[in-house]
Parts: structure tokens; C-alpha cells; sequence
């Protein structure tokens, strides 16, 4: 049975100067396979993703897939793209349908936003709207997972317990799953296999398939190998990015409650 | 000293709108005065002779009947309009190709002189309810047309994206997606709308139609009967004000609930 097959995928811009975000890409992308994508900001990880994903269409060369269409195909993206005027589990019905209330339940529970089901997005932080995102994801049961940088802005603990939630979704219901990272030990964590981008000129430079047993800990000695076998690819990287680089935001509770300390100080 | 109100958060301006009804009494005091002053009582009608010829009105004349007419005519109307407009709005800021075909009738349409609209149609379609309603539309969807355009070329593109990848059917994508993204504009444009339909009803009906406000204004103007007048108005604006607040604002507020949670 063959992969998702990418040939030759150029992708050029206009603007603000004429120059091709990704140049020439071939990649098979096994079935059941996780493939972690990596590179620097600017490297064409999210253009490639999209090409995927069917929303740009203005690109050269061919996507086949195997069974000759897209499967079902569920994305987190960059940013959550929750519905502002639904409320959380309304924005997971919207993809699933009003049918699958119960499994909605269930998914946001393990996202840990079970008492946030009748929020609105914007009275919850960052890092709870991109659970929800997350979330929607996992409901929408695809075939094809694409993630784009699905864990920034979750605070480590928590980015740590939302990877263990998608290897072992993944592992349980035997999906493809691309994921996009500029952070390196985030995909050795995750991934079957590691293909980064280069930093400017948009071509695929390592391909290399992580042989670790799951479930795997991102403190394991052999991830820090890897790791360090890794460095020089991300040497010419602009910036060395870490996984929490992004707070998250203070949620209302903490704010009222610094507020709060800070007037009874005031008061003293 | 102005301390209390320097704290006031922004949205505490609000506070202050228990004003609102002293400040219109102060209005009505300010016409008394008017009346006092000038002690004319056919000219400037007192409040209270405006309320005398309210009263004779609505007990002995027309007043009930007239407002009932007028306002049938102002709904349908403003429906219709309201249809119209929104269809064309939403197709011409979805499509750029329709944008660019029909932009300009739309600017020629907004520019139309109302009054043009209202004899044309008469002349063309003859004396009737259905000439004068029609004149009132054309008037009126132009106006919704150019406010729904406007919500319809906000509309968040990467919403859109979204469904597109979760395959989200087309008909749920409408619902909850593309609606309430027009809905503001579409309550913008009702609002403003209703008012511009039923002073454009009222010159519809003082130039050709045998009932309703409008032509019982041209009545009283033929008769010089200022208090008659003033009495028609503050009625029919009295309605129009309870239309406003009663149902046009809450269903309002309920569309844009998500924005203050």
C-alpha cells in the first residue's frame, strides 16, 4: 500500500519580492506513519502543510494520494480559529455534528477543558483555545492529522500531557499524522521520522526515521542523542526556539487574584 | 473632587443615562417657551394644544386608522428592501467579478433622488399601492445593499479555511459561520433603514395615496393646521421609537452577545 505521495512541490510568492518558499520537495509519506516536519521560521513548513491540506492550489507539481482523493482530513493550526460567537462545545460540533455530543464531552475532558464547554473562546487563555483547537481536531476523527506547531503557548507540563494525548490517539487508531515544529526535541519526542527543511532555499535536507520504542519520555538519553547527533542541522537556524517561548496568558482568576493581593498590600 | 469620576472605567459612561429623559423634558420645556414667547398659537402650537389635537384625533378623526395604513405600507416596504439588499450586498462582497459589474449602478442607485424615484414610479406604474411601495424600496435597498456589502467583505477568510479542511457541509458553514458574520451589518442597516423608510412613506403618500400619515399631513397643511401636524409626528415618531428600542436593539444585543460575555 503506498503513502501520500509529493513530487516535485514549488511553491513561489510575489511578493514582497519574487522567491520560492519551497523548491522541488519529493516525499512519500508512509500510511500510519507520524512525520514530524522541521525547520526554522520562514522555512516553508506551514506553506507545505497547507498544500497538503488542500488551501493552497496555486502551487507546481503533484500530490498523489493513495486512494487517488484527500482522506478525511482534520488541522490544528497556528493559531486556535475557534468561532468567536460559539461557544467551546459548540466549535466542536460545528466539524463533528450535533450527533456527537457525548464524544465531544469526552474529548474536551481530555483536554482538559471539561468545566469550559459553555465558554466563549475569548474568555479562555491561549493555551486553553489551542486545547479546544486540539480538541476539535481529535473529534473530527481523520484519516490525516496535520498540526502546526499544535503546542506552543501550552506551558510545559501541559504541552508534555497534550503530546502523550496525540501518540497515543495516534497509536490507537493508526492515523497519519504530520506535524510541523521548529522545535527539534519536540519532534524526536513525537515522530517515526524527522524531515527538515532548510533554512532559506526550501529544500528537504534530513530525512531520518526516529527508531525509538513508545511510549517514549523527552528526557530519555536517547532523544538527547539524536538530539545531538541533530545540532548541526539546526546550526544555520536564525533562531534556537524552545517549546515555551510563549507564555501563556494570565487567565482572569489570576489576574483578579494579583489585583487583588496587591490592594490588600496597599491597604496594610 | 472629580475624583469619582476619574476612576470610572470606560464602559461605566453608561451610568450617565438616566440623563437621557430629563435632557428630552428640558427639550419640551424649551418649546413651551418657544410657544410663550412668541404667543402665536397657529404658528407654534403650545405642547398642550398639540396634545388637544392628539387627543380630538385619536378619539373623533383618523389618527389610529392613518398610523395603521402608514405603518403597513413602512413594513412592507422595509422587508422587501431588506431582502433585496441584503441579496445584492452579500453577492456583490463575495465576488469581485459582480463587484466590478455592478458597483457603479450601486453608486448611481445611492445617489438617486428619492423624490425621482417616487414620481417615475407613479408615472410608469400608475396611482397604486404596488407603484408606491416599489418607489420605497428602491429607495431604501440601495442603503441596505451598501452596508451588507461591507459586513460581507469582513467576512473572516480564515474561518473559511477551516471548514474547508474539516469538510464542514455547506449548509452549517451558512448557518454559523457566514450569518452572524452579516448579521451586524444587517442590524446596522435595519436600523438606519427603518427611519429613512418611513419619512420616505410619508412624502410616497403626500404625493399620491388616499389614506395613511402623508396624506393627512398634506390635509392639515391645507388647512394650515400646524397642531394637527406636530400631533401626526410626535405620534408616528413615538411608534417608531418602540419598534426601535422594544424589538430592533434586543435582538441586537442577543446577535452580539459573544462580544460582551
Amino acid at each position: 500500500m503506498s503513502g501520500l505521495q509529493l513530487q516535485g512541490i514549488t511553491r513561489e510568492f510575489a511578493r514582497p519580492a519574487a522567491h520560492a518558499v519551497l523548491r522541488s520537495i519529493d516525499l512519500t509519506v508512509a500510511p500510519g506513519e507520524l512525520l514530524g516536519l522541521v525547520g526554522p521560521s520562514g522555512s516553508g513548513k506551514t506553506t507545505l502543510l497547507r498544500i497538503i491540506a488542500g488551501l493552497d492550489q496555486t502551487f507546481g507539481g503533484t500530490l498523489l494520494w493513495p486512494d487517488g482523493h484527500r482522506p478525511k482530513t482534520a488541522m490544528v493550526f497556528q493559531e486556535p480559529r475557534l468561532v468567536p460567537w460559539l461557544s467551546i462545545l459548540d466549535n466542536l460540533l460545528l466539524v463533528a455534528g450535533e450527533e456527537h455530543l457525548a464524544e465531544a464531552k469526552t474529548v474536551l475532558a481530555e483536554v482538559e477543558l471539561g468545566g469550559s464547554e459553555h465558554a466563549f473562546p475569548a474568555q479562555l487563555s491561549g493555551g486553553m483555545q489551542r486545547r479546544a483547537s486540539l480538541a476539535r481536531a481529535l473529534l473530527a476523527k481523520p484519516a490525516l492529522l496535520l498540526l502546526d506547531e499544535p503546542f506552543i503557548s501550552l506551558d510545559a507540563a501541559c504541552a508534555g500531557r497534550m503530546r502523550k494525548l496525540v501518540t497515543t490517539y495516534w497509536q490507537k487508531h493508526g492515523i497519519t499524522i504530520l506535524l510541523v515544529t521548529h522545535d527539534l526535541r519536540e519532534a524526536i519526542e513525537l515522530s517515526t521520522r524527522i524531515v527538515a527543511l532548510s533554512p532559506a532555499e526550501g529544500r528537504l535536507m534530513t530525512d531520518r526515521p526516529i527508531l525509538l520504542p513508545y511510549p517514549r519520555q523527552n528526557t530519555d538519553p536517547a532523544i538527547e542523542q539524536i538530539l545531538e547527533s541533530l545540532r548541526p542541522l539546526t546550526q544555520d537556524w536564525p533562531q534556537p526556539a524552545t517549546t515555551d517561548q510563549t507564555p501563556a496568558a494570565p487567565s482572569y482568576f489570576s489576574r483578579a487574584r494579583s489585583r487583588f493581593l496587591a490592594l490588600s498590600r496597599s491597604m496594610a | 473632587m472629580n475624583r469619582a469620576t476619574a476612576i470610572l472605567p470606560a464602559g461605566a459612561a453608561s451610568a450617565l443615562r438616566w440623563f437621557r429623559w430629563p435632557s428630552l423634558l428640558g427639550l419640551l420645556g424649551f418649546w413651551y417657551l418657544i410657544a410663550l414667547l412668541l404667543d402665536d398659537p397657529v404658528l407654534v402650537p403650545s405642547p398642550l394644544a398639540t396634545l388637544a389635537a392628539f387627543h380630538h384625533h385619536l378619539v373623533a378623526g383618523d389618527l389610529l386608522f392613518s398610523l395603521a395604513v402608514t405603518l403597513a405600507r413602512v413594513a412592507v416596504a422595509f422587508t422587501l428592501a431588506m431582502i433585496l439588499g441584503s441579496i445584492f450586498g452579500i453577492l456583490l462582497g463575495r465576488s469581485q467579478i459582480m463587484d466590478d459589474l455592478f458597483g457603479g449602478w450601486l453608486v448611481i442607485a445611492l445617489n438617486m433622488p428619492a423624490l425621482v424615484t417616487m414620481v417615475l414610479c407613479y408615472v410608469w406604474f400608475g396611482l397604486n399601492e404596488s407603484a408606491a411601495v416599489l418607489a420605497v424600496t428602491i429607495n431604501k435597498a440601495p442603503v441596505v445593499a451598501a452596508i451588507t456589502r461591507e459586513g460581507a467583505r469582513a467576512i473572516d477568510s480564515s474561518l473559511l479555511e477551516m471548514t474547508k479542511v474539516f469538510a464542514v457541509p455547506r449548509l452549517r458553514v451558512l448557518r454559523r459561520i457566514i450569518l452572524p458574520q452579516i448579521a451586524p451589518s444587517f442590524m446596522a442597516s435595519a436600523r438606519a433603514g427603518l427611519a429613512l423608510t418611513w419619512k420616505i412613506v410619508l412624502v410616497v403618500e403626500l404625493l399620491g395615496r388616499p389614506s395613511g400619515v402623508g396624506f393627512e399631513i398634506r390635509t392639515f397643511f391645507n388647512y394650515f393646521d400646524i397642531a394637527s401636524i406636530l400631533a401626526y409626528s410626535l405620534a408616528f415618531i413615538a411608534i417608531v421609537m418602540t419598534i426601535e428600542s422594544w424589538i430592533l436593539q434586543p435582538v441586537e444585543r442577543h446577535v452580539e452577545r459573544w462580544r460582551h460575555p
